[in-house]
């Protein structure tokens, strides 16, 4: 078992084109570690000073990071998370 | 460029409209890797603001997944400015996520003349593109 990650079209240079990648982890932050390592540059495309980038949104089972504690959001494996840019502005 | 059927300008123009004095916002999809916007998809502003937009984010989470279940993409994002010109502000560039879709700006300013333009907007830069609406043809 492991994480399931939907990675956005953005972000699948880092994946070989891959919608899809798996990695472990108990936090999303250490899912996100777990992630880049495998697939290097993607930590810097979501992660800006040991925040979530602004242009990403982060789901794990459908809620939003944002209201669950962001990199400190519990993980586990069967969990899918949804990486999707950010469309919002003024 | 972006090349658009006349139904869709008209489907952005008329949301932007009906939610004046808030700024409208939404996509239109199309088969990926083709730029061909020919699903129009309203969305849901979840700031209800006359200043700012966000796509709501449950039904953010749910149109991406049915994008993806029917290998379509973004291709174009849509949003109002209600009461300033149809050019990205500073919060539209820092927020310019999905860096390869064509932006449109739709201003409702005028009561009565609506400014339409589009850009593309890649780390930070902003690029304005000539707009086309295609009426549709005529089938015999």
């Amino acid at each position: 078992m492991a994480i399931e990650v939907r990675i956005p079209t953005i972000l699948r240079t880092h994946t070989g084109g891959a919608k899809t990648v798996q990695g472990s982890g108990d936090t999303l932050g250490t899912l996100i570690d777990d992630l880049d390592a495998q697939h290097s540059g993607l930590k810097g495309r979501l992660v800006t000073e040991g925040a979530l980038h602004r242009f990403v949104n982060v789901y794990v089972n459908d809620e939003d990071v944002r209201f669950t504690g962001a990199l400190d959001t519990a993980v586990k494996d069967g969990d899918a998370v949804t990486i999707l840019p950010a469309v919002a502005g003024g | 460029m972006l090349s658009l059927d006349r139904s869709t300008y008209d489907a952005i123009v008329a949301h932007a409209r009906r939610d004046h004095p808030d700024e409208a916002c939404g996509v239109v999809a199309g088969p990926a890797g083709r730029d061909r916007p020919e699903r129009f998809i309203p969305m849901l502003n979840a700031a209800r603001s006359p200043t700012f937009y966000e796509f709501e984010t449950g039904e953010k989470l749910q149109l991406y997944r049915e994008l993806d279940d029917r290998d379509e993409e973004v291709v174009v994002v849509y949003h109002s400015h209600t009461a300033t010109e149809a050019y990205p502000s500073r919060t539209d560039i820092a927020n310019a996520g999905e860096a390869g879709a064509h932006f449109v700006l739709v201003s409702t300013r005028d009561a009565v003349d609506t400014e339409f333009r589009s850009f593309r907007i890649v780390d930070g830069t902003v690029t304005e593109e000539h707009v086309t609406v295609v009426d549709a043809a005529v089938s015999a």
